[in-house]
C-alpha cells in the first residue's frame, strides 16, 4: 500500500515533469529553434550555472524583501486583527482601509509608492500591502470563530478578555492564521516581483525581477528564463515551507492537516 | 426547610429578536438534590440553566441565592466543547488555571478529576482521540476541577448512544454520591430523568414555566435493579402524563 501511496504521489508527477522537460528539449533541438525564441532546459540550466553569481545575489535580495515584508505583514496583519477583535468599533473604523489596500491592484499602487520612496523600500511595502490584507482577514475571522460555548464557558470562570485572547482566541485563530500565512507568503512574492519590475524600469534594484527586466533589453532569453525558474523555486520554497509549518502546528488536533486513516 | 441554594423568583426572559423563552418560572434549587428540568426543546430549559450559571440575565423577576452570589458553578454542555488544540489534561487544567493556580499546584487535583470520571491514563491524549463518551467525561472532570458545589449540565448525553449514555448515567449517580454535588441536569428524556433525579421539573413551554414537579424518592444508590423497579415504572408514568399534559394533552 505505502509503495503504491509513493508512486502516486512522489514519483508518477515526478516521471511526467521529467517527460515535459524531455519533450521541451527534444522540440527545441529538433526544429533547431534559436535560443533567443525558446532555450532548451539544458541551456536554462547551464546559463544558471554560468551567472549564478548575479543571480544568486539577486535571489537572495528578492529572498530577503519577501521574508521582511511577510514579517511585517505578519506583525501588522495579527497585531490588527487583534484590536479588531478587542474592540469592534476599531475595526468597523478601520476595515474599509484594508478593503480598499486590498482591492487595489498593487501594480497601480507601485509607481506612486516610487515616487515617494526609496526604489528598495518602495518594494518592501507593496509586498507588504499584498500580504497583509489575507493575513489580516484570515487571523480576525479565526479569532471571532472561537467555539461560542467556550467562550461562554472563559465567561462563567470570569477571564479576563486577555486571557481569552490567549487561551483560546489565539489557538482558535492558528489554522486561519496559517491559511492566510500561506497565501500571503505567495502573495507577498509578487508584490516584490511587481514592485520591482516596476522600479527596476527606473533603473534600479537588483532582485530577480530586475535581472528578468535586464535581460529582456539585452534579448538574454535564457537568462530571462534562469531568472524565471529561480523565482518559480522560491515561490514553491514558501509554499513548501508553510505547508510544512501547518502541518507541524496543527496534525495533532486539527482536521485540516489531519493524514485520512485508511 | 433549609434554604434553596438559589430560588428563580418570578423569571421571565425575552430576547431581543422578542421570543419570550420564560414567563413567571418559579423553580428552587435545593442543597444536594439532583433536580431534572424535563420538557419538549424550545421550552426554555437552557435558558433557565444559563440563568443560574450567570451566562444570561432575566428581564423580569429575580434570582435569589442563599449566600448572596453565586457559588463555584460548574457547567457542561450538550457537546463536550473542548479546546482541540489542548491534551485532556490542560484542557482539565483550564479552570484552574485560569483562576491562576500554577501547573505544579493544579495537577493532583487535575489528576484526582480525571480519575473520578475514570479517565487515567488519558492525560496526553488530544480530544479528537477520543470517543463522545469519553470526550463527555472529560467535559465533566473539567466541570469537577474546581469542586464547584453546583454542577449545571445541559442535555450532556443527548448525543451519545444508549449503551454509552446508560453508563454515563450510573457513573454520574456514582460521582454525585461521591462529591455530593448539587446538580441540575437539564434533558428531554423521561426515562434519564427519572433515573437520575430526585426531584423533576416539568416545563411547558411557550412560554416556558413549570408545569409540575415530580419527587423521585428511591434513594440516589440507584443501579440497573431501578430501571425494573415499580417505583421507577410509575414516576415514569407520571413525568410521561405530566410532559403530556405541558405539550397542551397532544399523545
Ligand atoms: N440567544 C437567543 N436569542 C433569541 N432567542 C433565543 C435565544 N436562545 C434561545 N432562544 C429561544 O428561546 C426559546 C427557548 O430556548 P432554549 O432555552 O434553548 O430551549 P430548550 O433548551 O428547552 O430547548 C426557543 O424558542 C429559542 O429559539
Ligand atoms: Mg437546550
Amino acid at each position: 500500500m505505502i509503495s503504491r501511496d509513493r508512486f502516486a504521489s512522489v514519483t508518477l508527477p515526478l516521471a511526467v515533469f521529467c517527460a515535459a522537460l524531455a519533450a521541451w528539449e527534444a522540440m527545441v533541438r529538433w526544429r533547431e529553434i534559436p535560443p533567443y525564441v525558446l532555450p532548451a532546459p539544458s541551456l536554462i540550466g547551464a546559463t544558471l550555472v554560468k551567472d549564478w553569481g548575479t543571480l544568486s545575489g539577486s535571489l537572495l535580495v528578492t529572498l530577503r524583501i519577501t521574508f521582511e515584508a511577510l514579517l511585517a505583514a505578519v506583525i501588522g496583519g495579527v497585531g490588527f486583527a487583534v484590536f479588531f477583535a478587542q474592540w469592534k468599533w476599531v475595526e468597523r473604523s478601520f476595515f474599509p482601509f484594508a478593503v480598499i489596500l486590498q482591492v487595489t491592484p498593487i501594480v497601480a499602487i507601485a509607481p506612486l509608492l516610487l515616487v515617494y520612496l526609496e526604489s528598495e523600500t518602495a518594494v518592501l511595502v507593496c509586498a507588504f500591502l499584498v500580504a497583509f490584507f489575507p493575513i489580516l482577514s484570515n487571523t480576525a475571522l479565526g479569532l471571532a470563530s472561537a467555539d461560542h460555548n467556550l467562550v461562554d464557558l472563559f465567561d462563567l470562570y470570569r477571564a479576563s478578555r486577555f486571557k481569552q485572547l490567549i487561551h483560546l482566541r489565539l489557538p482558535a485563530a492558528l489554522p486561519y492564521f496559517l491559511g492566510g500565512l500561506r497565501i500571503g507568503g505567495g502573495l507577498a512574492l509578487i508584490g516584490a516581483i511587481v514592485a520591482e519590475i516596476a522600479a527596476g524600469s527606473a533603473g534600479q534594484g537588483a532582485g530577480l525581477a530586475f535581472r528578468i527586466v535586464e535581460a529582456g533589453y539585452r534579448l538574454n532569453i535564457p537568462r530571462m528564463f534562469a531568472a524565471l525558474v529561480l523565482i518559480s523555486l522560491t515561490g514553491i520554497l514558501i509554499f513548501l515551507l508553510f505547508t510544512a509549518l501547518s502541518r507541524l502546528l496543527l496534525s495533532r488536533w486539527h482536521d485540516s492537516a489531519r493524514e485520512r486513516a485508511n | 426547610m433549609a434554604a434553596p441554594v438559589v430560588a428563580l423568583k418570578g423569571v421571565g426572559k425575552i430576547f431581543d429578536n422578542g421570543v419570550a423563552a420564560l414567563a413567571g418560572l418559579d423553580l428552587d434549587v435545593r442543597e444536594g438534590e439532583f433536580l431534572t428540568l424535563l420538557g419538549p426543546s424550545g421550552c426554555g430549559k437552557s435558558t433557565a440553566l444559563r440563568m443560574i450559571a450567570g451566562l444570561s440575565t432575566p428581564t423580569s423577576g429575580a434570582l435569589v441565592w442563599r449566600d448572596g452570589a453565586s457559588p463555584e458553578v460548574g457547567f457542561v454542555f450538550q457537546e463536550p466543547t473542548l479546546m482541540p488544540w489542548a491534551r485532556v489534561w490542560n484542557n482539565v487544567y483550564l479552570p484552574l488555571r485560569l483562576r491562576g493556580l500554577s501547573k505544579a499546584e493544579a495537577a493532583p487535583v487535575v489528576g484526582k478529576a480525571l480519575a473520578l470520571v475514570g479517565l487515567a491514563g488519558f492525560e496526553r491524549a488530544f480530544p479528537r482521540e477520543l470517543s463522545g463518551g469519553m470526550k463527555m467525561r472529560v467535559s465533566i472532570a473539567r466541570a469537577l476541577a474546581l469542586r464547584p458545589p453546583l454542577l449545571l449540565m445541559d442535555e450532556p448525553f443527548a448525543a451519545l448512544d444508549e449503551i454509552t449514555r446508560t453508563r454515563l448515567n450510573n457513573d454520574l449517580l456514582a460521582l454525585k454520591a461521591e462529591l455530593g454535588t448539587t446538580i441540575v441536569f437539564v434533558t428531554h428524556s423521561v426515562f434519564e430523568s427519572v433515573y437520575l433525579s430526585t426531584r423533576i421539573a416539568v416545563f411547558s413551554s411557550r412560554p416556558g414555566r413549570i408545569a409540575e414537579t415530580i419527587e423521585v424518592s428511591a434513594p440516589l444508590a440507584r443501579g440497573e435493579g431501578f430501571r425494573l423497579s415499580s417505583d421507577y415504572a410509575d414516576c415514569c408514568g407520571r413525568a410521561s402524563a405530566a410532559l403530556n399534559a405541558a405539550m397542551g394533552g397532544a399523545p
